[in-house]
């Protein structure tokens, strides 16, 4: 299986999301987050929509791309910037470029904080790119469901009540 | 937020946009105003009373995952019509599969069953022992505890539902002894339930089942392969390994609790050729109480805030899901207040 994009985003946060991601193992879809995140693109920028298409790549689905200025865009509802957006950012301008699509750059938008992240993929960041998605083919192939995570970065992941219940001693 | 929905009333039930619109019918026939439920809030759907409906309803609610628990004249449980699963993990289903099919993997998970089933009852037994009104159930509760004990020893499924068979009479012959100047016990009798004690015990169970069968559809556990009691017991029976744990929280202690404050009383319930039934207005009364107990939350301790006890039944399905899949061992829920 080529990774997805949600999968290199995963690995930059926590291996033991990625695993259960990856085995299907996911949690209901009524969380109120992934309500938001739709709602975020359906109406964040209704007039971009004429300038985007949504394009798939090897697995991936990138919802805004503007082909004619070869920009990425990727918008985030969370309320900061995290190191994973930018990975899964350049995982996408690594599909393009692997399919044809030179020179293209990505644009993060956050919404919440009115603030937007440049990303680009140089030379040098290909064998980086390629690197994780062999960490991601050996995590996901292996039986073994990875450790857990520091419990402070845990509190907003979906995981958390899966990953922290547990019968205490009286 | 959804809600499990109860119809208690006869009433004809179709979809109207993303509403459901349930029309009540009367003894004589005649139609009374429809109600409307928007679908986003409704959990599961009880039916108590006839149901008329087509397949266009089933169609709608299959689709918004919903499912549906029948119950016949005499209360007992007649089966559910359950959407299709939407939470398929093939790795999930291989290693649940697998714990089935080796011995040893599959009495450590049953063991843990009646391990949960014990301590809880051992914990409602404790409550109501410190009670003056009760007479000294010491006696009994020594005797579960050494049942207890001898669980680790078990090397196969029968022997292992021997000792559950011995401490379930021992718990039920308690129950005169918390609730016997209203009702009597009489030995446990079922198919049917022969007084008011045993029908109550009955229903109560079977509203429980309902609840962690619901509660496993919204995972990805597969609710037919079970460990404690033999998978085809009955369709769903991962539902009955999970509600051994839960039944003398939620069910025991509520009936108890709502006898003795005579929200329950003898007059409250008709005999009928088929068995003792409760009246339609005690039975709504049981099965609210039984919804109220599903809401009630309790702080959780390794999660650190309120959960309901209806989140207890999730949590639960997340240990066996980690249990399963190596993560670690699975401990069985114990109410520790
Ligand atoms: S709760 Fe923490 S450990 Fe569990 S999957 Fe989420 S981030 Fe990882």
């Amino acid at each position: 299986m080529f990774p997805t994009a949600t999968l290199v985003n995963y690995l930059h946060l926590c291996h033991r999301k990625l695993w259960l991601h990856a085995n299907h193992i996911r949690m209901e879809h009524t969380s109120e987050a992934v309500a938001e995140g739709k709602q975020l693109h359906e109406h964040a920028y209704p007039q971009r929509t004429e300038r985007y298409r949504e394009i798939t790549l090897d697995g991936s689905v990138i919802d805004f791309y503007d082909p004619y200025n070869k920009v990425v865009h990727e918008m985030k509802k969370s309320d900061k910037m995290e190191h994973s957006h930018i990975a899964q950012v350049q995982f996408y301008l690594y599909l393009l470029q692997k399919n044809g699509v030179e020179g293209a750059t990505g644009l993060i938008e956050y919404p919440k904080l009115r603030q937007t992240q440049q990303v680009s993929l140089t030379e040098e960041d290909v064998p980086m790119v390629e690197g994780w998605i062999r960490v991601i083919e050996q995590l996901v192939d292996s039986e073994k469901c990875p450790g857990r995570i520091a419990k402070s970065k845990c509190r907003s992941c979906s995981y958390f009540d899966f990953c922290y219940v547990e019968e205490l001693p009286e | 937020m959804k809600q499990p929905k109860y119809l208690f009333n006869a009433g004809r039930m179709s979809r109207k946009d993303n509403t459901l619109k349930f029309t009540p019918v009367d003894e004589a026939g005649v139609e009374e105003q429809p109600r409307y439920l928007p679908i986003e809030q409704v959990g599961d759907l009880y039916v108590f009373g006839s149901l008329d409906a087509n397949s266009a309803l089933y169609n709608f609610l299959g689709q918004e995952g919903i499912a549906v628990h029948f119950f016949n004249y005499y209360e007992h449980y007649t089966g559910s019509f359950m959407p299709r699963e939407y939470l398929l993990a093939g790795k999930m289903q291989v290693d649940q599969t697998k714990h089935y099919m080796t011995a040893k993997k599959r009495i450590e998970i049953a063991r843990r069953f009646v391990e949960g089933a014990a301590n809880n009852i051992l914990r409602v037994l404790k409550y109501y022992n410190n009670r003056d009104k009760v007479k000294d159930l010491t006696e009994a509760i020594v005797s579960i505890e050494r049942l207890l004990v001898s669980v680790p020893t078990t090397t196969d499924v029968p022997m292992l539902m021997g000792i559950e068979g011995n401490i379930r009479q021992t718990y039920y012959g308690c129950f005169d002894a918390i609730v016997g100047q209203t009702f009597c016990m009489d030995g446990r009798s079922k198919r049917p339930p022969q007084n008011e004690l045993n029908a109550l015990i009955s229903f109560g169970n079977m509203l429980c089942y309902t609840a962690c069968l619901s509660t496993i559809y919204h995972t990805q556990l597969n609710p037919t392969i079970s460990f404690l009691h033999e998978p085809g017991a009955r369709r769903y029976s991962l539902a009955l390994d999970l509600s051994e744990v839960f039944k003398p929280i939620l069910v025991d202690r509520l009936i108890f609790r709502m006898i003795n404050k005579r929200q329950l009383q003898p007059s409250d319930f008709r005999s009928e050729v088929g068995g003792c039934v409760l009246k339609d207005a005690a039975r709504k009364r049981f099965v609210q109480g039984f919804d109220e107990q599903l809401k009630e939350t309790i702080k959780h301790r390794a999660l650190g805030r309120s959960v309901s006890y209806r989140h207890l039944m999730k949590l639960e399905c997340y240990k066996l899901q980690k249990h399963l899949l190596g993560v670690e061992e699975y401990r069985p829920f114990k109410a520790w207040w």
